[in-house]
């Protein structure tokens, strides 16, 4: 990977640690309802399905499906990988289980929506933030 | 069902002086816009028992809030019996329906609703902040919590551009809307700035100087931008029964739209193509006989271009989907058009006075106060909607 941009890290807590720093043990971790099966993304006390509170961390596959992206360019912050890729990705375990995310390991003009991704990892202190590359990179 | 937002009236509109960076002191601004919609509607500051805003009082995100509700009740020495602040509502226009809920149920006669901003001088030289580095500074040791931040601001999307890049990306791919369509919405807004005085950018825009604007983030450019400035508005909501009396003959609330039924998230909507003006939109007809074909003036949130064209498909202005081919060349937007859309250049050429510019340009317009930029026929109906991603808020007005 190239050199890592500056990012603004999220505040670690103990109800989304195990999204921000899964990748650690390089895994892409949701928040799953037990009876249920549901994932629940951004990590909530319940259910949205069945109301229930038994979540449990699992690991996905992280492979995912560009659904949408746009192509920033504007400075907001110095960087020297403009224009860059934001995407939202929807994981393949469940529809609607997306997440805001960059692509990476990838020329920004070639993502496109259904392109076909997997789960990186960028380390930045406590924090791995969950990116995407092409599934055959 | 009984439509309670009936018994409500627009009474008066004012602004304040409306620049790029004015300089001035934000309350006198808001000020300034409050005392001109009193003298409007014919009040005094006596008559206003009401007070109502949007986003209310706000310190870490310089430029967005220029007065809350308790800075203008003292300012003014108002005597409330009912008030009201705060952002978790229907969009912007929220604190003006609730203005319209207070007096219909009693609590109050005659509510000031004022929306003020300062973004132009906040915001220096012109560069544009975004959304949660100029409230956290952008700083190594800040952290983000909470949505929306924790959720977009660790992926480099800084400002709601990056958002809803996201959502017009996706309408380009399942509708094949393009930038030339798309140019459409920001174009018109800029014919019609050229006849308004009171506008920020009223040059000449041509397509060629679209389609070769520096991008901001795909597919949207420069223009499809609105501009941060400085300036305020405010309207006068009014009981009908207090209305009749009163300088401007009312306008009376015909219908509101305040839902939101898909999740509250910028990345979480269900459908990427529309956002939460498809709720409220559908409840406002849901509200009332008229339809889309009765609506002789729509001023309808541009924030950025595309929640424009989101914002007509969802009023039925056009099918969903169509939004593209509707605006493409600006003949049925235009002010002799099918639809004459946001007449006073809108906030990409009149200023991001962030909403409530849509609903003073509605009242103005179906008072024949609109000078040079007054569309033919004496519009009777106007429609003013506001927000983005899962914002949203509407209101029906009628001369009728
Ligand atoms: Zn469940």
């Amino acid at each position: 990977m190239a050199e890592k941009p500056f990012r603004i890290l999220p505040r670690v807590t103990g109800e989304n640690e195990h999204f921000w720093c899964g990748g650690r043990e390089g895994e892409l971790r949701f928040l799953r309802c037990q009876p249920c099966g549901t994932y629940v993304h951004p990590p909530a006390p319940l259910c949205p399905d069945c109301l229930g509170k038994d979540l449990q961390v699992e690991a996905v596959s992280g492979r995912a499906s560009v659904l949408t992206f746009t192509l920033n360019h504007h400075p907001w912050v110095p960087a020297a990988d403009h224009p860059y890729a934001i995407a939202i990705v929807e994981i393949d375990e469940q529809p609607g289980l997306r997440l805001m995310t960059n692509i990476v390991g990838c020329p920004a003009e070639s993502v496109h929506v259904g392109m076909r991704v997997r789960a990186v990892f960028e380390e930045h202190e406590d924090v791995f933030v969950p990116l995407f590359t092409p599934e055959g990179a | 069902m009984e439509r309670m937002e009936r018994r409500a009236a627009l009474t008066g509109a004012g602004q304040s002086e409306v620049g790029r960076r004015l300089g001035r002191d934000p309350l006198e601004l808001t000020l300034d816009a409050c005392l001109a919609a009193i003298e409007d509607a014919g009040l005094t500051t006596r008559d206003i028992d009401g007070l109502s805003t949007y986003p209310g009082a706000m310190g870490g995100n310089p430029g967005f809030s220029g007065a809350g509700v308790t800075e203008v009740h003292d300012a003014l020495r108002l005597e409330l019996e009912w008030f009201s602040g705060g952002m978790e509502r229907s969009g912007q226009l929220g604190a003006v329906v609730d203005a319209c809920l207070a007096v219909a149920c009693g609590l109050a006669r005659h509510v000031l609703c004022f929306r003020s901003v300062w973004e132009g001088s906040a915001q220096g030289k012109g560069s544009r902040a975004g959304i949660g580095l100029s409230g956290g500074g952008g700083g190594g040791s800040f952290r983000a919590s909470g949505p929306p931040m924790e959720w977009t601001l660790p992926f480099r999307a800084y400002s709601a551009v990056n958002w809803i890049g996201m959502f017009a990306q996706r309408h380009f791919h399942e509708y094949g809307t393009t930038r030339e369509q798309l140019a459409g919405i920001a174009l018109n807004a800029r014919r019609n700035a050229a006849l308004n005085p009171a506008a920020i950018y009223r040059e000449p825009l041509s397509l060629d100087d679209y389609m070769s604007a520096r991008m901001i983030s795909t597919p949207l450019c420069l223009y499809d931008c609105d501009v941060p400035c400085d300036g305020a508005t405010a309207v006068i909501v009014s009981h009908v029964d207090a209305a009749r009396d009163l300088r401007k003959p009312p306008l009376r609330v015909e219908a509101v739209g305040t839902a939101l039924r898909g999740r509250p998230s910028w990345d979480q909507f269900d459908d990427l193509t529309t956002m939460a003006c498809r709720d409220a939109a559908r409840m406002l007809w849901e509200r009332t006989d008229l339809g889309p074909g009765d609506v002789d003036v729509a001023q309808l949130y541009d924030g950025f271009s595309f929640i424009a064209l989101s914002w007509l498909e969802s009023l039925g202005f056009c099918g969903k989907g169509e939004g593209g081919a509707f605006v493409e060349g600006g003949g049925r937007i235009a002010r002799d058009g099918e639809i004459p859309l946001n007449t006073h250049g809108g906030q990409l050429s009149g200023g991001r006075l962030h909403g409530y510019g849509f609903i003073h340009e509605a009242c103005v317009q179906l008072w024949g106060e609109a000078g040079a930029r007054q569309v033919a026929g004496d519009p009777e109906v106007a429609v003013a909607g506001a927000g983005g991603g899962p914002l949203a808020g509407c209101l029906l007005l009628t001369r009728l």
